[in-house]
């Protein structure tokens, strides 16, 4: 087979600080509202580029800031709640930030924030991608380059594609599905769930999913 | 002048780095060669900022980047000017004079006649060379890689110099509790440990063991380790009085260094747990270097400690002496606790402040700015 290969891409992430704190809920609220969209992007979904490995919490900025900083425990749970990735466009995603806000301090309007609370600080994320030199034409050689790479390209084909670039699925979905003709592995690898976990453990579910396809097919 | 200091090359550290960045930083290196960056200090000597200097501008070059370091000079009389400017624009109260200022601006005038500034990016460090940008000329774009804290400087000096921040491109900070308001846009880049250097690198435990015993170190019960110099501002008392609650528990020493740079690798590796209790610092990149080592940390929340220490992942943050006192006893009683923070401390240094992240974010910026 002599399928279109897939060249891995990684990136190198920037973040700008915006002129834009919130030092409240009711000014994150309001802020939220009218930052650049890409703000939301790099505090949501983003976020995933240098999350630990191990547990630290919430999944999102907005959520460990209002856990931590505000002490609020019942709107970082919400917050948390809202997938990057379930929301259509990051317009939908805004209108979800606000609205969960919005119906919390209509319950809770007293929250008061810890006493020397950092404030939010807004950035925006400028991503430089690069070659990782890896490429594949085959499953194997897809199953073998994705453990070598750097972790930004996870990131890069999972997430930037996926949210910023309409694909609906991340790249490598699309590719096992169109170049390699593999529908069942594509949605195998469509269906993890990038929001809970760190890239390591997304890199480790994708390697479990192409060595069971691989296994599969070798039987 | 082009630094030949340090003898690490990119591939080395492909044992320490991040699976896949050491690949990632020569691809983009590929496609930035022949790009002019030159790094301007007020001191080829003195400080982390020197000692990053000296370990990236050669790896840079051997990536095909045309990298440079000058250093500006000055007189006596100069340096002891950068010296209180540098105190006043970290909010320590000065006395600041016109004259001053006028001394900052000649001798920054004179510099830029002698430096070669000719290339696509010119990265000033610090405040000693921030006046060279009222000479910039040419297509070169300008960045101020501010090191310390300017949160909070001096009214009167930071409303003479921050029109001059805001000749350059952009400005970049070590964390976004220490940036300024500017009109012009502010990047954030941790600063970053070097693994091979040689407070870093790999040490065995005999090698360990010979320089515990040329400092007199006893191995024969665990020990507490301070990593910030005896000075007041690190809070020694502070940590002596937290010891003094623990030692009540568990038969521990506390070990106080009389300055950073006194054998810090071996007594970082032989220590239980690292303690750095600052009241006021910069970035405190030092809890990166005991963290690199499989460390817990339990640190105070001054300066970019809390940025390295991940609360109850990677160790503690604490405000007071009780709470250093108790995380250590906490420690202390779950010895498994250390050795999972140490793991977990030593993976979150790898992948977020080592010297391959720092020369790929400047790769990033050198992308980003020039064509």
């Amino acid at each position: 087979m002599s399928a279109q290969p897939f060249v891995f891409l990684g990136c190198i992430d920037l973040k700008e600080m915006l002129p834009y704190e919130a030092r409240d809920v009711r000014e994150l609220l309001e802020v939220i509202g009218r930052v650049p969209i890409e703000s939301l992007f790099c505090h949501t979904a983003a976020a995933l580029l240098h999350r630990s490995a191990l547990p630290t919490g919430y999944p999102n900025d907005f959520a460990h800031w209002t856990g931590l900083a505000m002490g609020d425990q019942r709107l970082a749970e919400r917050l948390a709640a809202i997938d990057p990735f379930e929301s259509r466009s990051l317009e939908q995603m805004r209108a979800e930030l606000v609205a969960t806000i919005s119906d919390h301090l209509q319950h809770f309007p007293a929250a008061s924030p810890v006493a020397r609370a950092e404030p939010f600080r807004f950035f925006q994320a400028h991503l430089v991608p690069v070659p990782t030199g890896h490429q594949a034409r085959t499953l194997r050689e897809f199953r073998d380059a994705l453990a070598e790479v750097d972790l930004s390209a996870l990131f890069y084909h999972l997430i930037e594609a996926r949210y910023r670039l309409s694909r609906g699925r991340g790249d490598f979905a699309e590719w096992v599905a169109a170049a390699l003709e593999r529908p069942d592995v594509a949605e195998r690898l469509a269906v993890i769930d990038p929001y809970s976990g760190s890239l390591e453990r997304i890199r480790d579910r994708h390697l479990t999913v192409l060595t069971a396809a691989l296994d599969e097919g070798s039987r | 002048m082009t630094s030949t200091v340090s003898s690490a090359r990119l591939d080395d550290y492909r044992q320490v780095a991040p699976r896949g960045a050491v690949d990632l930083l020569l691809r983009l290196g590929e496609r930035l060669k022949g790009r002019r960056l030159v790094n301007v200090s007020g001191s080829r000597y003195r400080g982390l900022t020197i000692e990053v200097l000296n370990r990236l501008v050669p790896i840079l070059n051997d990536l095909g980047i045309d990298a440079s370091w000058e250093v500006t000079i000055g007189t006596s009389d100069f340096e002891g000017v950068t010296r209180t400017v540098g105190r006043a624009l970290t909010g320590t109260e000065q006395v600041i004079t016109d004259a001053m200022v006028g001394r900052l601006r000649d001798v920054c005038a004179e510099n830029a006649r002698r430096l070669r500034l000719d290339a696509d990016l010119v990265m000033v460090h610090d405040a000693a060379p921030l006046l060279l940008v009222e000479s910039r000329a040419g297509e070169s774009r300008w960045l101020w890689r501010c090191h310390d804290d300017l949160s909070s400087p001096q009214p009167q000096l930071w409303n003479v110099l921050r029109p001059v921040a805001q000749r350059y491109d952009a400005v970049i900070f070590s964390d976004a509790r220490f940036a300024a308001p500017l009109s012009v846009p502010r990047f954030v880049i941790y600063p970053s440990v070097d693994p091979l250097s040689e407070r870093n690198r790999d040490m065995s435990r005999a090698e360990q063991a010979q320089h515990l015993d040329r400092l007199r170190v006893p191995r024969d019960k665990p020990f507490l380790l301070q990593v910030g110099p005896f000075r007041r501002s690190h809070d020694p008392l502070g940590v002596i009085n937290a010891y003094r609650l623990v030692k009540k528990h568990h038969d521990v020493r506390l070990v106080l260094p009389p300055d950073p740079q006194t054998e810090m690798n071996a007594l970082e590796r032989g220590a239980a747990i690292v303690i750095h209790k600052p009241l006021t610092v910069g970035f405190g990149i030092d809890v990166a270097a005991a963290m690199w080592k499989g460390k817990p940390v339990v640190g105070s929340l001054a300066g970019g400690i809390r940025n390295q220490v991940i609360f109850g992942v990677t160790g503690y943050t604490v405000e007071t002496v009780e709470g250093a006192a108790f995380r250590i006893r906490h420690l202390l009683g779950n010895p498994e606790l250390i050795g999972r923070m140490g793991a977990a401390g030593r993976e979150h240094i790898r992948r977020n402040f080592l010297i391959t992240r720092h020369l790929g974010d400047y790769l990033a910026l050198l992308a980003l700015l020039t064509k």
